[in-house]
């Protein structure tokens, strides 16, 4: 079993070099380097820099070093917590980041529990009850919110919000506490505005979710051993939770690692409609402006956290599911 | 042999799917006495197994039991008809395991892999008897070391996908005798097994047998499988007993031509080397387009144009204990008729 953890930390470790290595390269892809863009934002607000000066940053920052060198310098640095200065903010790219990374975090983990408390369920008993009523209700609306862009229904339930309850949804804090330190009425704060954009950004899974757990378990429920379990006389419902659920859910286990960036990638126009304070604006805009240290450090980051939900979803599959932990000794 | 523990009559047990209806059982009747063994034989497909999920009352949908009754004597005394009682109710839950044990057919897939085996030995004994974990785990092992497990205090705590095949069917042997139950069905228990681990399971069912005085249904589709166990036979064809009697009357005088034809193809070492072995004619007939009249007339060598595709030959009784339902046997009067 060890020699699995240990196998599976390496690997995970050889993504992540070869994740910085396209963070590098995305650095790199603009035209010139960090240097000549220096220079021009200087010349833009109209001071000049000498040819000697911009020389000697060249130096100071390897760039007339060949290009591996300077992979490896700025490896060093990352590794240090040097992400590097946003060209657009004029400050360290990880003070620009700031809280933003945690809070995607946060609103990604709170979706995903509404997704699953929400899509689980219905999708057991639209299973368990194939075809009733219920069923066909919750399939026509589960396609329904497949159908609508997330961000259409971010405007409509802000609209309403602000027409019958007057209420502003948009953010995840409220004015006095935007700019505030963290204090415990500012986690407060932020609770209370976590639900309506985790229902929002949770829905577009949900909808998926219910069809798959409802698949999933149609195929358990034919398997002998749920008549196996039911010819011993166990009430169906434990019939059902003990056995074809838990194997429905295994499936499941092994996505943990991919929500993170799906959250952030599918939920950048939500969270810029909801004005919510998640990288996925800041990456979009980065990219807009290329601010490339800004960028390529918001891709890296996300790569790395997605390796680590990913390993993390290894060692919960092997906590859960017998064969893989057979599989390790054979 | 005394009072029937479970008396079986005229059941009828129907899956109306969109496309129709197939009468998987089609009003099956028979006895089933304490410390003998019923056998029930027929090819794949003839109602053999649905009729031992309908005493059960665990026919999946869209399988219903429609009509006949399974009269159940029960260890207090009383007479329940499981037909009558409510599938999901609290006493057909403590008649499933508690009363009768059953065996399934797949080994593999009939155990959950995401459970230890006591786990779900354990969950058995629990359900149906008052004790703690630690008895009930006690028990399970007991369990395992009855049924010929090796080494059962370790195998306790093993995956179903780590046994060989034998071996797991020793547990789901364990598994229906986990609550002491007065009957077992065994539903084609070695079908999936090699030769030599077939002959032990069936030794094991066997011994099982007499030590607790069980009433035993195995059903199967392997004549030598019949000879070697049973006391009685019920013969089923399209979902309907056509012959039963005592194991010797069917082996030596079949009287059904069924009965006859499925005899005649088991492969005998006294046979010429190098000669055919005898088939049934045809295939069984898709269950949407089942024959009129007597549903193994096309298949049969006795085919009487006129009278076998026109009705349903009633059951004849040849000696109180030799039912045949065809109409070669059938009283001269009602022939004319």
């Amino acid at each position: 079993m060890v020699t699995y953890i240990l196998q599976r930390l390496g690997l995970a470790l050889l993504t992540i070099l070869a994740i910085s290595v396209v963070s590098f390269v995305i650095i790199q892809l603009p035209p010139g380097d960090f240097v000549d863009t220096y220079i021009t934002n200087l010349a833009a607000s109209g001071s000049a820099v000498r040819a000697e000066e911009a020389a000697a940053l060249r130096i100071q920052y390897g760039l007339d070093q060949p290009i591996w060198v300077q992979y490896w310098k700025w490896l060093s640095r990352v590794a240090t917590g040097d992400f590097g200065m946003s060209m657009e903010w004029g400050r360290p790219v990880l003070e620009v980041i700031g809280d933003r990374l945690w809070l995607t975090i946060v609103i990604s983990i709170a979706a995903i529990l509404v997704t699953w408390g929400i899509a689980l369920p219905i999708g057991i008993y639209s299973a368990v009850r194939q075809y009733s009523i219920p069923d066909y209700v919750f399939t026509l609306i589960g396609f329904v919110g497949l159908a609508v862009p997330n961000f259409l229904l971010a405007l409509i339930i802000m609209y309403f919000g602000f027409k019958l309850f007057d209420l502003n949804i948009g953010g995840l804090f409220s004015a006095e506490y935007q700019l505030a330190p963290w204090s415990w009425g500012k986690i407060w704060d932020l609770t209370k505005h976590l639900p309506l954009p985790a229902v929002i950004l949770a829905l577009a899974g949900t909808a998926q979710l219910i069809r798959i757990m409802r698949a999933n378990l149609l195929d358990e429920l034919r398997r002998p051993y749920v008549t196996t379990a039911r010819a011993r006389g166990l009430p169906e419902w434990r019939v059902i939770m003990k056995y074809p659920v838990r194997a429905a859910l295994n499936p499941f286990a092994s996505t943990i690692g991919y929500l993170l960036p799906f959250v952030v990638s599918g939920s950048i126009v939500v969270s810029l409609v909801l004005s919510l304070p998640t990288v996925g604006p800041l990456l979009l805009r980065s990219l807009i402006a290329q601010d490339m240290f800004l960028a390529g450090t918001i891709v890296l980051l996300l790569g790395v956290l997605t390796v680590i939900g990913t390993f993390i979803s290894d060692l919960i599959l092997m906590w859960i599911d017998p064969r893989i932990r057979a599989g390790m000794h054979g | 042999m005394g009072e029937p523990i479970l008396s079986v009559r005229d059941l009828e047990t129907f899956f109306r799917p969109d496309e129709g209806i197939v009468r998987a059982v089609d009003g099956a009747s028979f006895d089933l006495y304490p410390g003998r063994t019923l056998g029930i034989v027929g090819e794949s497909g003839c109602g053999k197994s649905v009729t031992a999920r309908s005493i059960l009352r665990i026919v999946d949908h869209p399988g219903k039991v429609e009509r006949g009754e399974a009269l159940l004597r029960r260890g207090d005394g009383r007479i329940v008809d499981l037909v009558a009682i409510d599938a999901k109710s609290a006493e057909m839950r403590d008649i499933r395991g508690g009363e009768i044990g059953y065996v399934f057919q797949e080994p593999m897939s009939s155990l959950s892999s995401f459970h230890t085996i006591g786990n779900q030995v354990v969950e058995a004994i629990r359900l149906h008897r008052a004790v703690s974990a630690k008895e009930a785990r006690d028990r399970a092992i007991e369990l395992l070391q009855l049924v010929g497990i090796p080494r059962p205090e370790q195998r306790v705590d093993s995956y179903s996908f780590e046994l060989s095949g034998g071996l797991r069917q020793r547990v789901m042997i364990a598994l229906a005798l986990a609550a002491e139950p007065r009957i077992l069905i065994a539903d084609e228990p070695t079908t999936a097994l090699d030769v030599t681990t077939q002959a032990q399971i069936l030794e094991l069912i066997r011994k099982i047998q007499a030590d607790r005085n069980l009433a035993v249904i195995l059903i199967t589709h392997d004549m030598g499988v019949i000879a070697e166990m049973a006391d009685s036979v019920s013969v089923m064809y399209l979902g309907k007993v056509v012959e039963s009697g005592p194991v010797d009357t069917i082996f030596h005088a079949p009287r059904h031509p069924y009965t006859q034809a499925l005899l005649r193809s088991i492969p005998s070492v006294l046979a010429e080397p190098r000669s055919r072995l005898t088939t049934i004619a045809g295939s069984i007939p898709h269950p949407y387009a089942r024959p009129p009249g007597c549903p193994f007339h096309p298949r049969c060598q006795n085919f009487m144009p006129g009278t076998c595709d026109r009705s349903a030959p009633p059951v004849t009784r040849l000696d109180p204990e030799h039912e045949v339902r065809c109409f070669l046997y059938e009283a001269p009067a009602e022939a004319v008729a």
